[in-house]
């Protein structure tokens, strides 16, 4: 499987810092065309004006938490399928087993270093 | 215990009294009035002094003070990291684009190295996660202390209230560490003032 690295990703964080290094991150990877939320509603608007490829959000935010962003993008027609990787400092087993139940497609835990989200990416959209 | 510490002053010891009078008036026939006054005294001192304990406690400054104090505290501390952490991404941004001029390798290896730094930087928001939970700690705390407060009003009325003493040494109260960014004074500020002083 050939990885678009043009193909729209889009970052959820209630912290600017994280969006920040993320982005900075992904772009190192290659990746050019990330989008920015800094909140699940934001989120939400960005999914019905764009088709994204890879979506990486924050579970700890509010309102919307990242685990209800995921259950609200899983219920959207076109969006049932797109890969979504959770970031969270959550690593309790119950909040894994929830996000597996609500269709994640993987899951690092904070604090991670451009490694494992290479990993994790290459895992979820295969090599690149 | 040490000799100037006084003992508690137990639900047990007020029952105790209580009984006491009870059983010396149900003996009235071998009681006098001055034994039943003296220990109704006592039992008021017992009272007075427990009121000035729990007076001297000054548990409202805990909600009104100490609690506000603390969460300000920390919510500078998350402010602060997230301007220094901005300032460290904007400096890795600069250098990242001054890599660009290198040859490969060097460049490679700037990157890796601004790579670690930018990893490096998700602290800012591990502790603002771990801080916002220690807010809400102390917000329980102060929820809980306001309702046994309420409580003690309500049983025991009119506590008199006590103005915290400052015990510090002089120059110890000098010593407040660093000012919430609303109540700081500035730079120029204090060159004005030692201008003024010299």
């Amino acid at each position: 499987m050939t990885v678009d690295k043009n193909m729209n990703i889009l970052i959820v964080d209630d912290y600017k810092t994280m969006l920040r290094i993320i982005n900075n991150l992904l772009r190192q990877l290659g990746f050019v065309n990330i989008d920015e939320a800094t909140d699940g509603t934001m989120a939400l608007d960005l999914f019905n004006k764009k088709k994204y490829g890879l979506v990486i959000s924050d579970w700890n935010m509010e309102p919307m938490s990242g685990l209800d962003l995921l259950k609200n993008v899983r219920a959207l027609n076109d969006n049932q399928s797109v890969p979504f990787i959770m970031v969270t400092a959550e690593s309790k087993t119950e909040n894994v087993v929830a996000a597996k139940q609500a269709g994640v497609n993987n899951y690092i835990i904070k604090p991670f270093n451009a490694d494992t989200l290479k990993t994790k990416i290459t895992a979820v959209l295969g090599e690149f | 215990m040490s000799s100037t510490e006084k003992p508690a002053i137990g639900r047990d010891k007020v029952v105790e009294i209580i009984s006491s009078v009870i059983r010396k008036v149900e003996e009235a026939g071998d009681t006098s009035r001055e034994a039943i006054y003296k220990e109704l005294k006592d039992l008021r001192s017992l009272i007075e002094e427990t009121r000035r304990d729990i007076s001297s406690a000054r548990m409202g400054d805990i909600g009104g003070k100490h609690i506000p104090t603390a969460t300000d505290e920390l919510d500078a501390v998350v402010l602060a990291t997230e301007v220094a952490t901005e300032s460290i991404m904007d400096a890795c941004d600069s250098l990242s684009a001054q890599a660009g001029k290198l040859s490969a390798d060097d460049n490679q290896a700037v990157m890796n190295d601004v790579t670690k730094i930018l990893e490096a930087c998700s602290f800012q928001d591990i502790t603002g996660q771990r801080i916002t939970k220690v807010v809400r700690s102390l917000k329980t705390i102060d929820e809980k202390v306001s309702r046994l407060l309420e409580i003690l009003e309500d049983k025991i009325p009119g506590l008199p209230s006590t103005e915290e003493q400052d015990n510090r040494s002089a120059d110890a109260k000098l010593m407040n560490g660093p000012q919430l960014p609303d109540k700081a004074v500035s730079q120029a500020d204090i060159d004005k003032l030692l201008a003024d002083l010299f």
